[in-house]
């Protein structure tokens, strides 16, 4: 019964400082919340031009940017940590874990073009 | 009293099914055990675990109307009918009650269960001021009946991989222990992101724990003192 | 039918705590070793003991070895061998420091020693005044070292057989002991484990009574094999009461309550225990307690409605220590009484706890027969420790705490005796009957094909209740004789027994009625030599000879199944170094 516990493969040493980014990108979303909620309503934007006015402050820029970066990178770890719970067999899970990732760059990417695009 | 009890003989059945008993309680019969004990007079073929029926061995865990917990400390009156009991989930069934627990065990040997110093022994005790061992209040305690890691969604997905909520508080046991020098090796050996990050905080053990244990803050505890050495 | 062998160097049977030390120091030195046990190891019902483990450590004030051997001596009622009882008083230290160096979380003082609490029949100074002499972690001793064992054996990768249920002891034509056939639960597999030396770890059988603290598992088991092999058994009439179980539920509450400072309460409020040991008074040895007890509800000064428990007290020491130092005796006041002991007390009565008696041995763990002349000669490549062996040094009383120093003691000097004994019989096994497994198959068979035997349950419940009718407490002559009628009339039905289950995969039924074999034998044992026994001794208290009858009766009781034929042999009164410590009047 006393058998040797039979080490599993399953990747570096990303289960602590995963589980620390999921708490630092957590801060950095409580933080950003209630500053984009007070410039909504300082500036009120209705319109496309608007819209366009509030970000033209590079600060807010960086912060959102920031922002979204932090979501995105919250989402993937939580994500993962689903996909690795419940998608048993690795080539199901890999090709999960793959087109996932591939998305969120792509979000990620296009959140950056709707803030500096013209 | 009714009960329906889930049974399953591997020889006999394809799979488990649940079979009703109505039994004459007596009154010196208190505990759920005392109510089996009664069920197996009546039906022998009726197999389950049990040894001390006082809630130290941990023997007789198993899945009461819906909650892990042991028998012989379950006061029947508390309990609403039928009665319903299951195996252990999560674990493959090997008949009736009886779960097979290897990978319980597996799970709790890969911790090292076993106080590790290379100084040469001292001819007496080694030294603890009653502070250090109260440390391991609330830990050495733990009686591995299973009923916390077996509630725990986490162990049910993965219980190859996730050391479940008794080993890992059995990990802290030793992690806390003023004479044990493997502090970062056992830390080392749980960074990775199965072993120890697989558990939610979902507190399902915390719930179940017949001995009022807490494995969600000795979990807590070891990932704080990750934090800590890594900054 | 040829049964599977499987070899090793060492079979160990049962992994509580005796079978853990011993299987630590056998793997440890890197033999091959087999550890069978029918729970598992950390469900052994070691992990029920709660006070202590008794050494003197010397850290709470003085103490000495001779101080500790004479309190064991004396309570022993003088029929513990005083070489066994030198030998494991001395060794008791060493072993208990061992185990802390294993990790065991024992409590602790400022100074960060252990901490030892006081105990019944623990005296300073040959009986002059109580000393604190019970190591402890908390009221959960067995437990914190039932875990502790088991991890020391995981380090050491003993190899365990978990779930497997011994069943014969195998002989060769020499009398010498080849190993066991055993059953496997999950899968109803019958397998030959063969070792060079064998040891029989196997717990008591307090289950013989109708109330008992032991676990469902303690059915004497070891006891029976080695009676069938036509080994006799050493002083099975003696039988401890633990003063305080649980009325009605028979849970253990542990002795370390009147330790820390409760005490026991009659109807009237009176601290009985006073008129019957002055000095020591709650603190006792166990017999005297119990005897009390039921000498006081004898008397009609029991509590409650029907008056036929007592009262222990414990409200006085204040929440703080109780849930410092007893938590688990709360939890378990509250669970099976129905009470919180930081409220009210407890009700308790004397409850069967301990087997004295069992598979005679000397104190290097080595079983040892009558045999040419020789009252005490070895039985090779056998050896037993723990409550399932009588070495003997608890006697006719076992002193509080001394269950667990035993084990560790006889656990670890069995395994030293078995590590010579198997580097003298070199690197082959020897040959094994033909027959070998013969015995214990049609034992299987004869249970698989009865049809209209007796109940499994009915047969054990009569075997209880005889046995607490007229074996229990006190003891008076026609009902012994009595009751060894009925115990003879039942070897039918337990010859005969029947069972519904006929399944192969974990048969519990099948389990429970190999281990009804075995509870039969220990309850045959005890009844019979206790009738025997002429005289009060210890836990063996006799309406009709009420005095202790050194001039007739300072000897073992040896019983064989065969015949129920018994010998009696010489209580080794010679110490190894230290001078006899001579019988005399016991006065607490």
């Amino acid at each position: 019964m006393v058998s040797a516990y039979k080490k599993q493969a399953v990747g570096a040493s990303y289960g602590l400082s995963d589980w620390l980014m999921q708490r630092l990108t957590a801060v950095v979303l409580a933080l950003y919340t209630p500053v984009i909620v007070a410039c909504l309503l300082m500036h009120r934007p209705g319109t496309f031009h608007e819209w366009q006015g509030m970000f033209s402050s590079q600060l807010l820029r960086l912060a959102t940017v920031l922002f979204f970066g932090a979501l995105i990178w919250h989402a993937w770890i939580g994500i993962r940590d689903i996909v690795m719970d419940y998608l048993k067999p690795a080539s199901v899970r890999m090709t999960a874990l793959f087109l996932i990732g591939f998305f969120l760059i792509a979000c990620f990417a296009w959140s950056v073009a709707i803030l500096w695009g013209r | 009293m009714k009960f329906r009890i889930e049974r399953f003989n591997p020889d006999t059945d394809a799979k488990p099914y649940f079979k009703e008993y109505d039994v004459d309680l007596k009154p010196a019969d208190r505990m759920l055990l005392d109510a089996l004990v009664r069920i197996k007079m009546m039906d022998d073929t009726l197999s389950l675990r049990r040894s001390c029926r006082e809630g130290i061995c941990g023997s007789d865990a198993m899945n009461i109307n819906g909650k892990n917990g042991l028998a012989c400390i379950t006061k029947i009156v508390d309990l609403k009918e039928p009665v319903v009991l299951r195996a252990l989930p999560g674990l493959p069934i090997i008949r009736d009650l009886i779960v097979d627990m290897t990978h319980f065990f597996a799970q709790y040997h890969s911790i090292k269960p076993y106080l590790i110093n290379d100084e040469p022994p001292p001819e007496r005790e080694r030294l603890q001021s009653p502070h250090e061992r109260a440390e391991l209040d609330g830990l050495y305690e733990c009686i591995l009946c299973a009923c916390c890691s077996t509630s725990c969604p986490s162990f049910w997905w993965n219980p190859d991989k996730f050391v479940g909520p008794a080993g890992l508080l059995n990990a802290y046991r030793f992690i806390a222990d003023s004479r044990d020098q493997a502090a970062n090796a056992r830390l080392d050996d749980l960074k990775d992101p199965y072993r120890l990050f697989r558990c939610h905080s979902i507190m399902n053990c915390v719930d179940v724990c017949p001995k009022g244990l807490n494995p969600t803050s000795a979990i807590g505890k070891i990932k704080d003192m990750m934090v800590r050495r890594a900054v | 039918m040829a049964l599977p062998v499987r070899k090793f160097d060492a079979v160990i049977v049962g992994a509580g705590g005796a079978g853990l030390r011993a299987s630590y120091e056998l793997s440890k030195a890197g033999l091959k070793v087999a550890a069978l046990s029918k729970v598992f190891p950390t469900r052994s019902h070691t992990v029920a003991a709660q006070g202590g483990v008794g050494a003197a450590l010397g850290n709470m004030g003085e103490d000495s070895w001779h101080w500790h051997m004479y309190d064991t001596v004396k309570g022993s009622d003088w029929l513990g061998d005083q070489d066994a009882i030198e030998f494991m008083c001395r060794m008791a230290p060493e072993v208990v420091i061992e185990l802390e160096h294993f990790g065991m979380p024992f409590d602790r003082n400022d100074n960060g020693t252990i901490y030892q609490r006081p105990f019944g029949g623990h005296t300073a100074n040959f009986g002059e005044k109580p000393v604190q002499r019970s190591s402890c972690a908390a009221d959960r001793t067995g437990h914190a070292m039932l875990h502790a064992l088991y991890q020391r054996n995981v380090h050491t990768k003993t190899q365990f057989f978990v779930e497997w249920m011994a069943l014969d002891i195998i002989r060769d034509a020499e009398g010498r002991v080849l190993g066991v056939t055993a059953l496997e639960m999950e899968t109803g597999d019958i397998v030959i484990f063969q070792g060079k030396a064998t040891l029989f770890a196997t717990g008591g059988g307090g289950r013989i009574f109708a109330s008992s603290t032991n676990a469902f598992i303690n059915m004497g088991d070891g006891v029976g094999m080695t009676a069938r092999a036509g080994i006799p058994l050493e002083d099975m009439e003696f039988w401890q009461f633990h003063p305080t179980g649980v009325a009605g539920a028979g849970v253990l509450i542990t002795e370390g309550v009147r330790g820390e400072g409760g005490y026991l309460l009659n109807k009237n409020g009176e601290r009985f225990m006073e008129r019957y040991a002055p000095t020591m008074k709650d603190l006792a040895s166990r017999d005297v307690v119990s005897r009390a007890m039921a000498t006081e509800i004898k008397e009609g000064r029991g509590c409650g409605p029907h008056g036929d428990y007592i009262l222990l007290k414990l409200d006085h020491l204040g929440a703080d220590v109780i849930n410092k130092r007893l938590p688990g005796i709360r939890e378990s006041a509250i669970k099976f009484a129905n009470i919180d002991p930081v409220k009210e007390p407890i009700p308790v009565v004397p409850t069967c706890h301990y087997q004295m008696g069992g598979i005679p041995t000397n104190y290097h763990g080595e079983v040892v027969v009558p045999k040419g002349g020789n009252p005490s000669s070895v039985v090779p490549g056998f050896y037993a420790a723990g409550e399932c062996g009588c070495a003997s040094i608890h006697g006719a009383n076992r002193l509080g705490t001394n269950s667990l120093t035993d084990l560790l003691v006889m656990g670890k000097s069995s395994a030293l005796s078995m590590l010579d004994y198997i580097k003298a019989e070199g690197p082959k096994h020897r040959d094994l009957p033909k027959d070998a497994g013969d015995f214990s198959l049609s034992r299987v068979a004869a249970l698989d094909g009865k049809k209209g035997g007796a109940n499994v349950d009915k047969t054990r419940g009569e075997i209880q209740r005889t046995m607490q009718a007229h074996c229990g407490v006190f003891r008076f002559p026609d009902m012994l004789v009595q009751g060894v009628d009925k115990i003879k009339a039942l070897a039918d039905s337990v010859a005969n027994l029947e069972i519904g289950d006929k399944s192969k995969v974990f048969n519990t039924a099948r389990i429970e009625a190999l281990e009804l074999q075995n509870l039969y034998e220990t309850a045959r044992a005890t009844m019979i030599s206790a009738e025997a026994r002429k005289e009060t001794r210890g836990a063996h208290d006799r309406a009709d000879f009420h005095q202790r009858d050194d001039n007739n009766w300072l000897k073992h009781t040896l019983w064989y199944k065969e015949g129920d034929k018994l010998e009696y042999k010489a209580v080794n009164l010679k110490p190894l170094t230290v001078e006899t410590i001579p019988p005399k009047a016991r006065v607490y």
